[in-house]
């Protein structure tokens, strides 16, 4: 491996881990970001990080049903060897972090202490006040940093990626970034290069990412033929409290700690929300899912908040959809242990203080289940083969991705508290696997003159298109007025409730959009620290993205997960006699055969320069088969009957319903 | 926040209240094209919004890109990220006062000074550009100071060791330090290190200069507040001494003034002059034990 390198993009939780890990298995690293890494976007993630532990365990707890309830909650629409193996080693990964020095909240005894999140039953989740993924990130960069001193890690900090660099066999050899401070830019041979560079909110315009998450080293990616998996599910937190420049995330664990959703049962009722005697209030998430009451899985929870705000009319305020997130009842010195950092920020951003009053959320755009697809190699034991170069690999050779910007782990709907532990896991596990890559890639040794040439072509070709938008003149349209209108349309076509009358216009007007985007003129056309030139860069590679979400749920015409389209949902059960009732359950489990065999696929986007492609792609579900997701469902009792009848009646021992 | 009565036929109030406190913002902005440029003031009005903060105003601005005579001008650069309080990115000085401009929002501001908002860079770094400066020697302390634990390795060595809860609730405010420079820019020790590059300097020799040049600077409470989090790990403790022959050294602890400022300002509550006065007596002790070790 002398001599080798490997260039990482992006040092959040999944690029910093595998700086860290590649260091240690004696590679050489470089690490390029928007931003210093340690405000990098993980620093958002607040409620904790799941996995098996010593208690769970005695309560019927283990691995396999973490594994069950992530492939459940995700609807089934992941591989099942990459979640089986998250699964297993998520707590050495929590005990490492703890290693590493996470302040993880203690039991009095000086255990780590767990909390409860979405989709499970059990206190599952390890946690650092509610600044979790800030506590996290910090102990990587700490050990990055650490490496740095020992110069095994180069880090490029404000360098922006424009793309990664293939040969003539089309074998990813480098990069080309810019630094953000001097413009210069500049080719880096890489022997691999990892994109871990997180999710792609922008596009919505505003949602609970930061500004880095532009998604634009991802569709650089795409157009140079990487394949896009799963674009259309994205996952839309229930609890956000809205801002005019930024959605904040009010983290589940507000909820995991015994926080109520409710509203008024009376419309826009005026009173203090503490004087609504509790008879007059709705807990629409305790009502109607009595078993997970308000820690249902993510995608219903919003779906339920949204829909009380605009088909039931009972939202809080008039002129602005939100239900209030109780904490009240709960003690103050118990909330400011467990969760002061979050409850801080409410009430430095809203001026009120939410251990004494209501807080009033909504729902808003948090997470990408889809991402870049990527390979693995799945071993004997149904997990994954460690040390496999397949692993995280997209179609193009020498180029991975790991972190949310990755498709693999969450497939329709992602769990609260499962993302920090597939940041680090993704990170972990695929610095072995390059290790077997870069030991493969002794034939390569290459012509230095011809190599020379093709990094200087890339930059060349960089260099051109970055001085031809220099050189447009004034008088275009403006690159920040377009991105809002590209998060207005997006956000009301793909986000809680999906329509293809409306997918089919948002595509219109973002194709539109896209058309207007290449007119843009700069306000700054100066050659030093020039953001306006960075951001309308991001802006014009937003299109692809934002096409692959948008056609991807045009296709498909179901609800899995994220992915809500009403006009195709699996109706409730209506019938009242049990007969009867028998018979739709038949019926509602032959029509959910056939759409799982219809729709049981990876969505592929590919682009090809100018519109994008769909294919689709098997699922393995080897490990697990499906089964209908029936939360809050009228007649799930008859429906689970009939669909454990049917799979009793065909079962054969280790075979999946893969199609 | 003030309730704002119901008016109306049932019109829902809100808790928040938003009286609107004026028609435009004007906001003053101290502007710089390049290191080593003259400095000069623009202004720029934009709409008043209600539940504006500082970010959202030079999102305003930056789309406008005019100045109040209505002079087309390049955007004013600024550093941003999280939006919530939890990167460190958006450090400035506004009105004044050092703080970050996400949690600045605009209704307090106008409050506290009508009319107007006035934004600076922070002075204690060089400035690159318009409002975004090189915190590179505040990254640079953490390397200086050893800010990290020690362990083994990455591979699977079972659990960590047990920590008391009291444990965990001295460490926690701390660790979530997140290198704002705030500290930094209130601290009367903390004084401005800029050198210019030199025409033809490689990266590393150019890199080594400014690390050498930092390491002589005083370090600054952010960093005396890291060795003392780090000194309290069971793990950390073990290489407590290299660190606070760090925090010995030249540019350590003994330059701090013992001003205050730095806990007044920091947007995390840290108790940095807790971790000082720590720091201060391990270090005396520390120094002690070297003369009679040697």
């Amino acid at each position: 491996m002398a001599g080798q390198r490997v260039m990482i993009v992006g040092g959040g939780l999944a690029g910093l881990s595998a700086a860290m890990k590649l260091a240690e298995l004696g590679v050489d690293v470089d690490v390029m970001s928007l931003t210093p890494v340690k405000r990098s976007h993980s620093v958002c993630a607040q409620g904790g990080i799941n996995s098996v532990n010593d208690q769970t365990r005695q309560l019927g707890d283990d691995e396999w049903k973490h594994l069950d309830d992530t492939v459940y909650g995700g609807d089934f629409l992941q591989h099942q060897p990459p979640v089986k193996e998250m699964a297993y080693w998520a707590p050495r990964v929590i005990e490492l972090m703890d290693r590493l020095g996470v302040t993880f909240n203690r039991t009095a005894e000086g255990f780590l202490d767990r909390r409860r999140f979405g989709g499970t039953l059990y206190k599952r989740t390890a946690f650092a006040g509610a600044t979790t993924g800030q506590q996290l990130l910090y102990a990587l960069d700490e050990q990055v940093r650490r490496w740095k001193t020992e110069g095994k890690v180069r880090m490029f900090e404000f360098w922006d990626f424009l793309g990664p660099v293939l040969d003539d066999r089309g074998v990813c050899r480098g990069c080309v970034g810019q630094d953000l401070v001097s413009m210069e830019i500049r080719a880096f041979p890489a022997d691999a290069v990892v994109l871990a560079t997180g999710g792609c909110g922008l596009i919505f315009g505003r949602s609970t990412m930061s500004m880095a998450c532009n998604g634009g080293a991802v569709s650089r990616a795409v157009r140079a033929g990487a394949k896009y998996a799963n674009g259309e599910f994205v996952q839309v937190h229930p609890t956000a409290i809205p801002g005019a420049d930024k959605l904040r995330l009010m983290s589940e664990s507000a909820r995991g700690e015994g926080g109520r959703v409710w509203v008024p049962r009376r419309p826009q009722d005026t009173r203090d929300p503490l004087n609504i005697p509790l008879e007059e209030r709705c807990y629409f998430l305790e009502e109607r899912y009595p078993k997970y009451g308000n820690l249902v899985p993510r995608d219903i929870a919003t779906r339920e908040i949204f829909n009380v705000c605009v088909n039931e009319g009972l939202s809080v305020e008039k002129d602005r959809q939100c239900v209030y997130l109780d904490l009240t009842h709960i003690s103050r010195h118990e909330l400011d242990r467990k969760l002061g950092g979050i409850l801080e920020i409410y009430e430095k951003f809203q001026g009120v203080d939410p251990r004494s009053t209501p807080m009033k959320i909504f729902p808003a755009v948090h997470y990408s289940m889809g991402g870049l697809w990527v390979d693995y190699e799945k071993a004997a034991d149904g997990g994954l083969r460690v040390g496999s170069a397949r692993n995280h690999v997209t179609n193009i050779p020498g180029l991975y991705a790991i972190g949310e910007c990755d498709y693999q782990y969450h497939g329709a709907n992602r769990l609260g508290a499962n993302s920090l532990l597939s940041c680090i896991f993704s990170g972990l596990i695929v610095a072995p696997g390059l290790v077997e890559w870069l030991a493969g890639r002794n034939d390569s040794t290459k012509d230095a003159s011809e190599s020379g040439r093709l990094f200087e072509q890339a930059r060349q070709a960089h260099q051109e298109r970055h001085d031809a938008l220099l050189a447009r003149s004034g008088g275009g349209e403006n690159p920040y007025l377009i991105h809002q209108e590209l998060g207005l349309v997006m956000t009301k076509a793909a986000t809680v409730v999906r329509r293809n009358d409306q997918l089919a216009e948002a595509v219109q007007k973002t194709n539109e959009l896209r058309e207007r985007a290449q007119e843009c003129s700069l306000s700054d056309t100066g050659r030093w620290t020039n953001q306006n030139v960075v951001f309308t860069k991001a802006l014009v590679d937003m299109f692809p993205i934002a096409l692959a979400i948008l056609e991807g749920a045009l296709a498909r015409d179901e609800s899995r997960g994220a992915h809500f389209k009403p006009d195709f949902s699996m109706p409730s059960l209506r019938a009242t006699s049990p007969d009867e009732k028998r018979r739709e359950a038949e019926q509602w489990c032959d029509d959910f055969e056939a759409s799982t065999a219809q729709w049981l696929r990876t969505t592929i986007a590919e682009w090809d320069g100018n519109r994008i492609r769909l294919s689709y792609e098997a699922v393995d579900t080897s490990l697990i088969p499906p089964r209908p997701r029936l939360y809050g469902l009228v007649g799930a009792e008859v429906i689970e009957q009939v669909w454990k009848e049917r799979q009793a009646g065909r079962a054969v021992p280790g075979a999946g319903t893969a199609h | 926040m003030a309730h704002q009565s119901g008016h109306g036929h049932g019109h829902a109030s809100v808790a928040t209240g938003h009286r609107k406190l004026a028609d435009w913002i004007d906001v003053r902005v101290l502007r710089q094209d390049g290191p080593g440029q003259a400095s000069y003031w623009e202004r720029h009005r934009i709409p008043y919004e209600p539940e504006m903060n500082v970010i959202s105003v030079l999102q305003r601005m930056a789309a406008q890109a005019k100045t109040v005579d209505g002079r087309a001008v390049a955007p004013v650069a600024w550093e941003c990220n999280c939006l919530e309080e939890v990167c460190g990115a958006c450090t400035m000085v506004i009105n004044g006062r050092v703080r970050q401009s996400c949690s600045a929002l605009v209704d307090r501001l106008l409050r506290e000074n009508p009319g107007e908002i006035e934004l600076q860079p922070m002075g204690k770094f060089p400035v690159v550009r318009d409002l975004v400066v090189d915190r590179g020697r505040l990254f640079r302390a953490l390397e200086r100071m050893k800010a990290w634990i020690p362990v083994d390795g990455y591979f699977d060595m079972g659990q960590g060791l047990r920590q008391s809860q009291s444990a965990q609730e001295e460490m926690y405010p701390l660790s979530e330090c997140m290198s704002c420079g705030c500290c930094l820019e209130a601290c009367p020790q903390y004084t401005k290190i800029e050198l210019a590059r030199a025409e033809g300097e490689t990266d590393e020799a150019w890199q080594a200069r400014v690390r050498e040049a930092y390491d002589l600077g005083f370090a600054g409470a952010h960093a005396i507040s890291q060795v003392m989090l780090f000194n309290a790990h069971p793990t950390g403790r073990n290489n407590a001494s290299e660190r606070l022959d760090a925090l010995t050294d030249p540019g350590g602890i003994q330059d701090c003034g013992n001003a205050q400022n730095c806990v007044a300002v920091c947007p995390k509550r840290i108790p940095l002059t807790t971790s000082i006065g720590r720091a201060g007596r391990a270090a005396t002790l520390h120094s002690f034990r070297s003369f009679f070790d040697r």
